[in-house]
């Protein structure tokens, strides 16, 4: 590896280990502060960083644009309501629920949207995010519109995620255990099948791969991922909303994924950060800070590719550099 | 005696352009069957029909002896039908090595490991260094490919196409944009495969065909004109009026 | 149900699959010639209504809020188009569903600050509040009006198409775009124009639906949606799919809704026919569009290209 490759390696661990690191600290900073204002936000922002370092995997490293995500946290988190009001409270009957719906849901509506590529497919799982929107709506004896209140968080025996410190803790267990097996998954055989896929798809079949199993495969994983969002979300707040699965929640995520920086596992973590916390911030001056974030996208398209996560990279490797070179 | 590769009254039409007029084709194992003809005779369709990627309207195409014109094109490919590109088509975001150990890897198994980094698969990286190696490039195995020159490129190409362990070749066009000494190397590198495999080749390069070919076949407007061995077919007047014209006394000097 | 009852929502879903069909032409247009699917259709939908809207609730005349809406929509397409989209062409299908997604937000805030959050109220014009008669059973006038002002739409685009100069750019800048630029003709002006077609279908179908829907922030996006599946289910790029599409999946969307809850209580026991009738019913069209996907990927009536 040439030293200017090293040093890139190197910082990527450097900014990740103290984005993560930071993140570890939330719950002692925020019972410092006071409050749970702090430690619910964060709980929210890891877990949409999960969901979206989980649709970053078909996205960022397979080039399948995926505009209707959203709806496989839905049905995590209507997993956790709809069993929590039929009075199953147990996290483990919940997971299992909430992941054998995934996946079917996953491999039929996969196998669907697969047949498909380019903006075909953005548009079509665009459709089928509004029409689970629109089932979960029409499901009036679980709240239909207005939601589905949850009486109690996920129970998993040995503990259970009522404590506010152990729900975050949790979530930033599985997006730290995700990262880590995703890291390995994209150099592994089936990760780079993916990545030739997105690199040129009529040459991997021409030398004998069958795409569209692997397109598949990692569309469920990624789909599965968000699905274990949906059922902390839902922990989070109590509650299992349709808009939890409207298109907007779908286009967040790939916001946060692309502000970030695309090409890195770890890139949608500082996305998703970035979002949330500037949502927080815009909100506080004017209810109208959408009409400052909607042109903000339309520009960082435009302009920035590598997005944050990659800046922060190329600062430390600069930095680094500086430091090495004997002048 | 079944041909290593045969087609059976091949068609395909193009709304109201017939670009594969009813062709009837073999290659058999060992030999290197030349397919030449004028530009818009309908080459590159042909090679997409026996590849897979464009499906007849009509005909069949066997290999050894069994009908694969429903089959997808992955499958052919794991059937041993190795295909180059016309306009080079590899991965350019990864290394030499790294497009080279893809197409071993095709060929080894299922790629459900989800784990296990691909650099631990010592054997899969030794097949690729060799292939690269026998294609000459063993000295820019972690080069991106970016950085590659165009013939080197085209020579990735081929490596990534023999890596996949084929028993029929069908190279389009191999030779486009290359050098002289860059072709020359190309053909001594053919000429060593002859006979180890069943080789299709569609090419311009007269001299090259010329000088490896078993038989050719003449494509004119999607029909098969002539077909014979190189001296037959030289002589042939239908093919010299067609195509080979006033090339026909460069080549014969 | 009585035939009378059939029939009424027969006519709904026409109406509401001509309306899918003014929005679907533009959208399906500006594909064909740009390969480009502008997300933010939908907004040029919501703005069309709230400037009919505005128009109209200020001097109360709906041809007025027609004569000054729909090209104003169209203007508002042709900014938008030369301001943010034009940099979109060449970019790669994420970065065009992003930066369209940006505009959808900015163009919801946008009214929501303009008009505030609650819906704006217009009213049926007052010669089109009555009912006509049709086939024994009275319609409302309006709904009927929208029916042929886009069949009549839906022709003037045919003849557009495949009877005049420009048509035939658009469809040869459809089929091979590279051959039109080098023919000289003006390729940025055509896509402008091509642009501005679809903005001022989508305003006309703003102004049409202004007073039978919600006229308020977000109105858009759940009609694009429904557009996106009709091109998907009648083959994108293509004005035929477009009409054809539009027709079934508001004729099946409406009835659905309207007789599934009941055909299903023939069925299952109550209860559960209650509760699965409008969760089915609300699904119905994209499993139609699942149904065509996987028999025919292309779509039921896709370009042919040479």
């Amino acid at each position: 590896m040439s030293p200017a490759v090293r040093r890139r390696v190197d910082a990527r661990v450097v900014v990740a280990v103290l984005l993560l690191g930071g993140l570890a600290l939330v719950p002692m900073i925020s019972s410092l502060i006071g409050g749970p204002f702090y430690i619910t936000l964060f709980t929210r922002i890891v877990i949409f960083a999960l969901a979206a370092v989980g649709l970053n995997l078909i996205l960022g490293y397979g080039a399948l644009v995926s505009f209707g995500h959203a709806m496989y946290i839905g049905i995590g988190a209507y997993a956790v309501g709809i069993l929590s009001h039929h009075g199953v409270g147990s996290g483990w009957i919940q997971l299992a629920a909430a992941l054998a719906v995934g996946a079917v849901v996953a491999v039929v509506i996969g196998l669907v949207c697969l047949r498909t590529s380019g903006m075909a497919f953005i548009m079509i799982t665009l459709a089928f995010a509004q029409m689970f929107y629109f089932l979960a709506i029409s499901l009036k004896q679980y709240g239909g519109d207005d939601g589905l209140t949850i009486a109690a968080r996920s129970d998993f025996g040995v503990f259970t995620l009522a404590s506010n410190t152990v729900l975050y803790y949790t979530a930033l267990g599985v997006l730290v255990a995700c990262l880590i097996a995703f890291h390995r998954l994209v150099y592994s055989r089936f990760g780079m099948v993916l990545r030739g896929c997105r690199s040129n798809e009529r040459r991997m079949a021409a030398l004998g791969f069958p795409t569209l199993r692997y397109k598949l495969t990692a569309y469920v994983i990624s789909a599965l991922v968000c699905v274990i969002a949906g059922m902390l979300l839902a922990n989070l707040t109590k509650f299992s909303a349709p808009s939890y699965m409207a298109w907007q929640a779908s286009g967040d995520l790939i916001v946060m994924i692309v502000l970030g920086g695309m090409g890195t596992i770890v890139g949608p973590v500082a996305g998703a950060v970035a979002l949330l916390i500037l949502e927080e911030i815009l909100s506080g001056w004017t209810t109208h800070w959408m009409i400052v974030l909607g042109p903000a996208i339309v520009l960082i398209v435009l302009t920035a590719k590598r997005g944050i996560y990659g800046y922060l990279v190329e600062r430390t490797a600069r930095h680094a550099e500086a430091r090495a070179s004997p002048s | 005696m079944t041909s290593l590769l045969a087609t059976v009254g091949l068609v395909k039409r193009f709304g109201g352009l017939t670009a594969t007029d009813g062709v009837d084709l073999t290659v058999e194992a060992g030999e290197v069957h030349a397919v030449i003809g004028p530009n818009g005779a309908g080459k590159t369709t042909l090679i997409n029909q026996l590849s897979g990627e464009i499906a007849p309207d009509a005909g069949r195409i066997l290999l050894d002896g069994r009908d694969i014109t429903g089959e997808p094109v992955y499958r052919r490919a794991l059937m041993g039908i190795g295909r180059s590109y016309q306009i080079t088509s590899v991965f350019p975001e990864f290394s030499v090595l790294d497009n080279v150990v893809l197409a071993v890897q095709a060929h080894a198994g299922h790629s459900f490991s989800f784990w296990r980094p691909l650099s631990a698969e010592a054997a899969l990286i030794e097949r690729a260094r060799t292939a690269l190696a026998q294609s000459g490039l063993a000295a820019r195995l972690a080069t991106p490919v970016a950085a590659l020159a165009h013939g080197e490129r085209r020579q990735l190409e081929m490596a990534m196409t023999l890596a996949t362990s084929p028993r029929l070749l069908l190279l389009d066009e191999p030779m486009a944009g290359m050098s002289l000494a860059e072709s020359e190397r190309l053909v001594t590198l053919l000429a060593t495969l002859k006979g180890r495999y069943g080789i299709l080749l569609v090419e311009h390069d007269m001299d090259a065909v010329f000088k490896l070919a078993d038989r050719i076949s003449v494509l004119v407007y999607g029909r098969v004109i002539a077909c014979g061995d190189p001296a037959a077919i030289r002589a042939n007047p239908e093919v010299r009026a067609a195509y080979l014209g006033d090339q026909d006394a460069a080549v014969a000097a | 149900m009585t035939v009378g009852l059939f029939l009424t929502q027969a006519l709904n879903g026409l109406q509401l699959g001509i309306l899918l069909f003014l929005l679907a032409a533009g959208l399906t247009l500006v594909f064909g010639i740009m390969n480009f699917v502008n997300l933010a259709h939908g907004s040029l939908y919501m703005m069309g209504a709230y400037f009919a809207a505005a128009v109209f609730n200020w001097t109360g005349s709906f041809v007025l809020a027609g004569l000054i809406g729909v090209p104003a929509t169209m203007l508002l397409g042709v900014v938008v188009e030369r301001v943010a989209l034009i940099r979109l062409y060449r970019r790669d299908h994420l970065d065009q569903v992003l930066a369209t997604f940006g505009l959808i937000l900015f163009f919801n805030e946008l009214v929501r600050i303009i008009w505030g959050p609650a819906s704006v109220y217009m009213n049926t014009p007052a010669a089109l509040s009555g009912t006509v008669e049709l086939f024994g059973l009275r319609y409302p006038s309006y709904r009927f009006a929208i029916i042929g002002v886009g069949l009549a739409v839906g022709i003037g685009l045919y003849l557009l198409i495949h009877r005049t100069r420009i048509g035939m750019l658009i469809r040869a800048g459809a089929t091979h775009p590279e051959i039109v630029a080098a023919m000289g003709v003006n390729v940025r002006r055509l896509n402008t124009i091509v642009f501005g077609l679809g903005a001022g279908l989508a305003g006309l179908a703003g102004l049409m639906a202004g007073p039978i829907v919600s006229v308020q922030p977000g109105m858009g996006e759940p009609i694009l949606i429904l557009t996106l599946v009709v091109i998907v289910t009648g083959g994108i790029g293509s004005i035929r799919g477009a009409f054809y599409g539009a027709l079934i999946v508001g004729i099946v969307d409406t009835i659905g809704r309207a007789f599934l809850p009941t055909l299903l209580r023939e069925f299952l026991e109550r209860s559960l026919a209650q509760a699965a009738g409008p969760a089915i019913a609300s699904m119905l069209i994209y499993v139609l569009m699942a149904l065509v996907l996987a028999i025919r990927p292309q779509g039921l009536f896709p370009v042919r290209h040479a």
